[in-house]
Order: structure tokens, then C-alpha cells, then sequence
């Protein structure tokens, strides 16, 4: 007779128990109740949802569909009411009574909320679930939010939201940061990292009351009369388990619902898993002791002896640019030593806690390399004595073999987690390996450990390590893709070294392992083979992501964008006519201004874009390249046109580099921009290559961006006239085409070969990089526009249309 | 029995490259691989809807636009780690001409497959 399982609340501590009570093969019929209208999603995963970084979609763990191809009864929405213990039977919300043999809790926990006056307006929230996520993210640029608490949830919302453009202030009681995981000098650093990201930060911050104006959140105000308005205020101070339900039924509750080492409740029938749970006196709100429980609480249910044991626990911070670990217990104490080591320039810190010749805690600040290792260290109690000169550095300086940082790994016991994301223990990435997956990017899609934040990837390549032994080797540096062991420098090298002029060839003589590559090489190897032979290569749409194949660049729902060139960021009426007809015409719904001066006409269907772009031509408009890894746009500030601090005329040479450099493909996007005086208000210092113009002539510098990384140039050299500024700016971009590893930006190709080398190519090498660029801009220099309207319009219709057959 | 449908030559859909067809309830993406072989699938990645007949073409595989699945042509199953699939239908070339059934598009009309 199948059992009857009742499981309250579907998290992330019941999502694991059911995929391994499914795994084991257990024979229960299941019924799931969850308050929440959803199924399972990855909540520490929220935060990457919030600063943009994934989609809600990404980080559902369990949808509907997995639950019902396993016969789970999912009651989504609905709330247990009450417990009858006897009777063996909980009522739903809805008065409905079931029947169960084992009832497992998962009821999670509730934001802390402070009882401060105002608590109750409008705009108040915390920082638990999806809904919440939802509307930090509707908050939108330029409104203001205060968030109370800077631990580690805190800061992930005030990052996620700054990242989106909001004013956002992190108001802290105590006197820094995150103060449970970070000593104060760690602190110190954290919250300079999160000012340069224009956070307000507001440490030793007693709130006193929240103000508000027709029910809504106007403001907060701090013990000192200080207010702090806002649009939105999150509490984002602690959580509480959620025990009512327990309580109600009359279980063994302190801080959370008691459980013993089998996560069985005071009730022998009753389980409980998660945030919810008190074990040892200890309550839980990370991920992977909770993923321990879940697996003893299947184990239980399956009748298999098992036992939860606390163990040490470490933190990573996820704020993209911040890299913080911590982990163990470093507070003062009496027999205490500290190992300190700091490193201001480059904003290093690393202190350690010891105690009797053990590591008893780290904190990790910049350079967080080495963490695993330290951890291995907390936890196996090793005793450091021997390496305590140098115990600081790390790992790699630590001779013989005892001090192996494979050790550490190689000792992990299987179920120790290594992907905190997707929860991926060292057995699983073990069970990949023994079926096939001997690298990275196998037991990454096998398993799915290291494809979320990545943090771990370097835990993974040692468990790879430790299990092939000798048939591993830690790639020095990443291959292309799976179709090839050879990095992008090697193929680069094959390329010119044995004059591959095709791809074709390319396969052939660097053993590509797939009979046509895939989306990941294709793309690159298409641009090196254009770059080196101009004259000989023909360019191969099919290698090319469909921005490029169709000149426009493909929205989410699967429309087009459209910017026409607008040289160096002059227009005339007549083309801002233009513009606005086609925008009429081909029903635009949005026409937007883009970052580098131009106008973007958003949502065009993919088989109008021949015709939009016709329309644009016969106005004398030419395509803005908006969507390709080539030279996009010449940024300008007015210059002495109309400006009264202009040195030059900066519009003039704008107009005169994107003519001569347009239609050039590049590793990457390629912006310029020419600020007419050290004002620079065409913000030439975060772009690609940048010119300042001063009295004496032009200032080139290279290797900014404000991406992903927010860089600022570095000078490439002085020139007194604009010919030889435009020569040295065609030069370096050759010297780039030649050189760089696709999808590198210039920046990133910089820091691999160094400024130097650049300067000292461009000096020596500069007119035979000239020359080449003409050579190739000979060929490429050309609208790729009015060439798909004249040649290949066609290939935009469908290929057939049978929407017409009447379908009997 | 199948009932063919003519579509249009071989060449009009570029090699490693797709076309799309309409239909009453939305649009099939017809591909051809490098070796001249044709597959017929709904061109909506089953992660975002993305119109897969933008996607790169490689071996018997296509890969999403938008966020990169890899979708296998044969079968319309996700690739690697991703879980999904997309309805695949008959499809050959014969004498130079794309072949498509016209009942099984017709069944997936009936069976209200999402554009």
C-alpha cells in the first residue's frame, strides 16, 4: 500500500528532499501545498535576478511540469490551516481534510520586519521573495530606495538595484558591514568597493521612524533628525522561522521547529527541513546545510539510516566587482593570533584567525583565489605549524607535497557541496566524471556545477584533478569551444603561420573535433580569417550571429532594430524627417535616443527591414552597424563650433574618423569618441579609444569602456595634427584586428599584451598597419544595407506562405 | 502514406542556414545542413519562444538566438543541460525540391501549437 506524504511549502530545502526521495525511488503518493502561487525556484539566486544578471525563468528550480511528471499533487497557493496529530489529517485553506502517513514541514521562514513607526506604509517591504524582487526591479532609474541592513541580503539588494540606475542608500546599525562575517578593515573595503558603485552607505545608523504621505513611504528618519527620502524602503535585517503552524499543532518549537539528527520532529510521523528547522540550537539560512537536511530527511523517509551534522560554514558575497569570502569564527579572542595581510594598491586584504596552530577562521577581500583552501583548513583542523611564515600567501607557497592543495579536495567527503547555485555535491560531479565528462565544459553541462555564478569553477577543475589524476591538466588557458583543445591565440597563430584561408582549412590542419564547428568558433573564426586575408577570404553569413547575418539587432521577441548612421553625431532636419516617416510607415512603437548619439528605431519586423532600410538610403542614410562587432559610432561634444572652451574642431574629426573607419569589423564592438577640451563631454575616457583635444594638438587613448567593466583609457600618444591622429587611431585598430581574441575589447586585449607593446607596434609598425586597414576597408567599407535591399531582399520573406490553405 | 507538399528548391534556403514557413497557427523553420539534408521544426526555442530559424546551424544542431540553446534538429530535443523540445515534422528534398507533409502540418494546427 503507497504511503501518504503531505510536504508544506515548496522551497528550495523540499525541492531537494523530493528530487532525492524521487532519485531513491520511494513509493509515496505525494501531495505538495505551497502558499506561494509557484513551484521551486533558486532564491539565492534572487539576486542575480535583480541586477539584471538572469531572468526569473532562469532560476526556477521544480516548474508544474517537473512535479507532475513525478505524480506530485501540487496544491499551489494554498495554505495548511490546521494539524490534527491524532487524526493523522491536515485542513486546507479551503476546508478540504487529507489523510497523511508522514507529514514533512517546510514552512521556511518570514522577514524580520523592525516595528518602527511607519512600518505599515505603502512602499515598505522586504527582501524574501519574487514579488518583492518584482518591485525593486519596477522601481526604475533615478528613483530613490533606503535599504535597512547592511548584511549580506542588504547589500545584494542595494547592489542589484544600483545596477539598475536607483539612488539607493544602505542604512547599517551596527559600525561596518556585514559585521557577523567581516572584521572591520574588510568592512572598510567592501564599503569603498560599494561607494565607487554609488551606493550612500550609512554605518552606526539608528532608524527612528518611517515617514510617509498619503499612505505611501516619503522618507526615513535616523535617530540623529538626519531623513533619507525614498520611493521604496526594504527591511532586509534577519529572518525568523516561520513556526505558527508547528506551534499551532502543538510540536516542540524554540527559535525554530525542534528537530533530532533524522529531522524527525517531536512527532515520530512529522519531519521538518529548511529554514524553519532548530537543530542543536542552531537555525539555518544558508543553502548548502539545508540541502544536507533535505537529503537525511528522503533517507529518513526511506527508512535509511542517516544523520544531519552542523558543519563550517563559509559566505561569498554576490555583488558582481566585489570579492569577499568568509568563513569560521575570527572574533577576539583570549589565545587568539591574527596573520594580517594588506595590500592597499591594489585593495588586498586577508586575515587569519589562528588559535593552537589552527586556522579558526579567514576573511578574504580583492583576492579570494585561494579560499577553498583556507576552508579546507577551518574545517580539517589541519595543523599549520610548519607553514606559518608563509601560511598567508596562500597555497602556492607552500612547498611539499602535504601542503597539496588537491588534498584539501581530495578529501571533501561526496555529498560536500561545490555549486552552491544548483547545489551540486562533489559525488555527482564524480558520478559526470566516471560517465565521460573528463573537462570543464562536460561536467558543466552535465551537472550544471559552475554554470550559474561561476565562483566555483575552480573547485570543479581540482575534483576534476583529484578523480582523472594525471589524464587532467588544468587548462592554462580556456579552448575555443568543444570543437577544439586549441585556444583563440593558437588558432590565430595557425592561421597566419600556415596561411589557413579558409574555414575549411582552418578545421582541417588544427583538428577540429565536429564536422562544422559550432555557434561558439564559427563566429570567431570567421572574423580572424576576414581580418587576416581581406583579399582572399569570403565572408561567411552562416558564421555570423544574426546581427551581423541580418544588419539589425534581434529584440527578445524576436523583432529587429534598426539605427541608421548618423556621422559623428550630426543630423539634419530632412534626415530626422526621414526617420520619423519610416517610423510611421513600418509601425515603429518605440524610437528611442541611443548612449552614443544616434536614434533607434526599436521593434521592426524581420520582414520589413529591406524596406525600412530603402526607405533610409533613398534619404541618403547608410546602416549604423549598431548591431555589429565592428566600428559603431564616433562620439563628439561640439568643439569650437559653438563651444567656448573648444581647443578643435572635434565634431569635424568625429565626422572624418567614422567616415574613414566605418565598416570595419573589429573583435568586439568598437566606440570612439572626441572630446573637444579636457572637459571632455563627449566622455572620450570610457571608450574604446578616445581623443581629448587640447591646445597643442590631440591626446589618443585606448582601452575604455563602460560595459560589463567600467574602464578608463589609458594615453596612447600626443599628435599636433588630426592627419597623424586619424593614422595613429587606424593603426592601433589594425594592430587590435590582428591581434585579439574575439569578443576581447580592447581593453582586455591591452591588459594581455600591454600598453607598451602597443605604443611601441604603432611607433614602429605604423604605416604597414595603415596600409593593411586600407586594404581591408577596401573591401568592407560598404553598406551592407543597400547590398541585402538590392541582392537579397528576398531571403527576409518566409519561404512559403500556406497561412492561406484553408486548413478543412 | 505521406501527403509531400512542395515548399520551394533546395537552394532558396542557404546552406547552414534556415527559412520559415507560415502556417495558420504559426510559423515551421525549415533548415538545411551543410550535408543538403532538410528538418522542419516550430520556430520557437522551448526556453524563450526564440526564432530558431535565426539561429547558427552546425552539425544537425541549431542554436537559439536568444540565449543560446542548442536544439537538435533530428529530434527537437534541448541539448546538454537544458530540458525542452520542440515539435519536429516530416521534411525531405526530392529532385531538388523541399518536401513538407501536409498532414502532419495540418495536425499540428489541429493540436494548437503556439505560434
Amino acid at each position: 500500500m503507497t504511503q501518504k506524504l503531505i510536504v508544506i511549502g515548496a522551497g528550495m530545502a523540499t525541492g531537494r528532499m523530493l528530487e532525492d526521495l524521487f532519485d531513491a525511488g520511494a513509493a509515496y503518493d505525494v501531495t505538495l501545498f505551497n502558499a506561494e502561487p509557484r513551484g521551486n525556484y533558486n532564491r539565492i539566486m534572487l539576486s542575480p535576478v535583480l541586477s539584471g544578471e538572469k531572468t526569473y525563468d532562469e532560476i526556477v528550480t521544480h516548474d508544474a511540469s517537473w512535479y507532475e511528471s513525478h505524480g506530485v499533487t501540487c496544491r499551489f497557493g494554498e495554505r495548511i490551516v490546521a494539524i490534527d496529530r491524532a487524526a493523522k489529517t491536515v485542513t486546507a485553506q479551503n476546508g478540504d481534510v487529507l489523510s497523511y502517513d508522514k507529514l514533512v514541514f517546510g514552512t521556511g521562514s518570514n522577514p524580520f520586519m523592525i516595528p518602527l513607526p511607519g512600518h505599515d506604509l505603502n512602499g515598505v517591504i522586504a527582501y524574501r521573495d519574487l514579488e518583492d524582487t518584482q518591485r525593486m526591479m519596477d522601481l526604475g532609474p533615478a528613483h530613490k530606495c533606503v535599504v535597512i541592513g547592511g548584511g549580506l541580503l542588504g547589500l545584494e539588494a542595494a547592489a542589484g538595484m544600483a545596477a539598475r540606475g536607483v539612488d539607493v542608500t544602505v542604512v547599517h546599525i551596527m559600525g561596518h558591514l556585514m559585521e557577523r562575517q567581516l572584521d572591520e578593515a574588510a568592512g572598510y573595503l567592501l564599503r569603498k568597493a560599494l561607494v565607487d558603485k554609488g551606493i550612500t552607505v550609512k554605518c552606526s545608523a539608528n532608524s527612528s521612524e518611517i515617514l510617509g504621505e498619503n499612505g505611501q513611504v516619503r522618507a526615513l528618519r535616523l535617530d540623529d533628525g538626519t531623513e533619507l527620502p525614498c520611493d521604496l524602503l526594504v527591511m532586509a535585517v534577519g529572518i525568523r522561522p516561520n513556526v505558527k503552524l508547528a506551534q499551532d499543532a502543538g510540536l516542540m518549537v524554540g527559535r525554530g521547529v525542534h528537530v533530532d539528527d533524522q529531522m524527525v520532529t517531536s512527532d515520530a510521523d512529522v519531519l521538518a527541513v529548511g529554514e524553519c528547522v532548530e537543530h542543536d540550537g542552531a537555525i539555518f539560512g544558508l543553502v548548502a546545510p539545508l540541502y544536507d537536511q533535505a537529503r537525511v530527511a528522503a533517507q529518513t523517509l526511506m527508512n535509511t539510516p542517516a544523520q544531519f551534522v552542523q558543519k563550517e560554514l563559509s559566505t561569498k558575497l554576490k555583488v558582481t566587482g566585489c570579492d569577499l569570502f568568509s568563513a569560521g569564527d575570527f572574533a577576539d579572542a583570549e589565545g587568539r593570533e591574527d596573520i594580517v595581510f594588506r595590500d592597499p594598491a591594489r585593495g588586498v586584504y586577508r586575515r587569519l584567525v589562528i588559535e593552537e596552530n589552527v586556522v579558526k577562521g579567514a576573511v578574504m577581500y580583492g583576492d579570494t583565489s585561494d579560499s577553498n583552501w583556507f576552508f579546507g583548513l577551518i574545517r580539517d583542523k589541519t595543523d599549520i605549524s610548519e607553514m606559518r611564515d608563509t601560511l598567508i600567501f596562500g597555497p602556492a607557497f607552500q612547498g611539499g607535497a602535504p601542503l597539496d592543495p588537491l588534498a584539501a579536495v581530495a578529501a571533501l567527503p561526496r555529498d560536500a557541496e561545490i555549486c552552491g547555485c544548483n547545489g551540486i555535491c562533489k559525488g555527482q560531479i564524480e558520478d559526470a566524471i566516471a560517465t565521460g565528462a573528463t573537462d570543464l565544459g562536460a561536467v558543466r553541462s552535465t551537472t550544471k556545477a559552475s554554470g550559474s555564478c561561476g565562483t566555483c569553477t575552480g573547485l570543479v577543475e581540482q575534483v576534476l584533478a583529484v578523480t582523472l589524476g594525471d589524464d587532467f591538466v588544468v587548462p592554462a588557458a580556456a579552448s575555443i569551444c568543444g570543437c577544439t583543445d586549441m585556444t583563440h591565440e593558437d588558432v590565430r597563430r595557425m592561421i597566419k603561420s600556415q596561411k589557413l584561408t579558409s574555414m575549411a582549412a582552418v578545421w582541417q590542419e588544427c583538428g577540429w573535433k565536429t564536422s562544422c564547428g559550432c555557434h561558439l568558433c564559427r563566429p570567431a573564426l570567421n572574423f580572424y580569417l576576414l581580418a587576416d586575408w581581406p583579399l582572399d577570404y569570403k565572408d561567411d553569413p552562416q558564421s555570423r550571429f544574426i546581427n551581423e547575418r541580418k544588419h539589425a539587432n534581434i529584440q527578445k521577441d524576436g523583432t529587429f532594430s534598426v539605427v541608421p548612421r548618423m556621422w559623428g553625431g550630426i543630423t539634419t532636419p530632412d534626415e530626422l524627417r526621414a526617420i520619423a516617416d519610416a517610423a510611421d510607415r513600418y509601425g515603429v512603437p518605440t524610437v528611442k535616443v541611443t548612449g552614443g548619439q544616434r536614434i533607434d528605431l526599436l521593434g521592426v519586423r524581420g520582414e520589413d527591414l529591406p524596406d525600412i532600410w530603402a526607405d533610409l538610403n533613398a534619404a541618403g542614410m547608410v546602416s549604423g552597424h549598431a548591431y555589429s562587432k565592428g566600428l559603431r559610432t564616433v562620439k563628439t561634444c561640439v568643439g569650437t563650433d559653438h563651444c567656448r572652451f573648444g581647443t578643435q574642431d572635434s565634431t569635424g574629426l568625429g565626422i572624418k574618423l567614422e567616415k574613414e573607419l566605418w565598416g570595419s569589423w573589429t573583435p568586439h564592438k568598437l566606440k570612439l569618441a572626441v572630446s573637444g577640451c579636457p572637459r571632455n563631454c563627449a566622455e572620450a575616457t570610457c571608450k574604446d579609444i578616445g581623443v581629448i583635444c587640447v591646445d597643442s594638438g590631440y591626446q589618443i587613448s585606448i582601452g575604455g569602456a563602460a560595459g560589463m567593466d567600467v574602464r578608463e583609457t589609458e594615453l596612447l600618444m600626443q599628435v599636433p595634427t588630426e592627419q597623424e591622429a586619424i593614422e595613429a587611431i587606424k593603426a592601433v585598430t589594425q594592430l587590435y584586428r590582428e591581434n585579439a581574441k574575439y569578443l576581447d575589447r580592447i581593453y582586455k586585449w591591452k591588459d594581455k599584451v600591454g600598453l607598451e607593446w602597443i605604443k611601441e607596434r604603432v611607433d614602429t609598425d605604423g604605416p604597414a598597419l595603415v596600409a593593411r586597414f586600407e586594404i581591408s576597408q577596401s573591401i568592407y567599407r560598404k553598406d551592407p544595407w543597400a547590398d541585402h535591399v538590392e541582392t537579397k531582399a528576398q531571403r527576409y520573406q518566409p519561404l512559403a506562405n500556406l497561412s492561406l490553405e484553408a486548413a478543412e | 502514406m505521406n501527403d509531400w507538399i512542395d515548399i520551394a528548391p533546395l537552394e532558396d534556403v542557404p546552406l547552414r542556414g534556415a527559412r520559415m514557413v507560415k502556417t495558420p497557427l504559426g510559423c515551421v523553420a525549415v533548415f538545411r545542413t551543410a550535408s543538403h539534408e532538410v528538418f522542419a521544426l516550430d520556430n520557437a526555442c522551448p526556453h524563450k519562444a526564440g526564432p530558431l530559424a535565426e539561429g547558427i546551424v552546425h552539425g544537425k544542431s541549431v542554436t537559439c538566438p536568444l540565449h543560446n540553446w542548442v536544439i537538435s534538429l533530428e529530434t527537437g530535443e534541448a541539448q546538454g543541460a537544458d530540458d525542452g523540445r520542440v515539435a519536429t515534422y516530416p521534411a525531405k528534398v526530392s529532385d531538388g525540391r523541399i518536401l513538407l507533409d501536409r498532414a502532419f502540418l495540418r495536425a499540428r494546427a489541429t493540436a494548437g501549437v503556439p505560434a
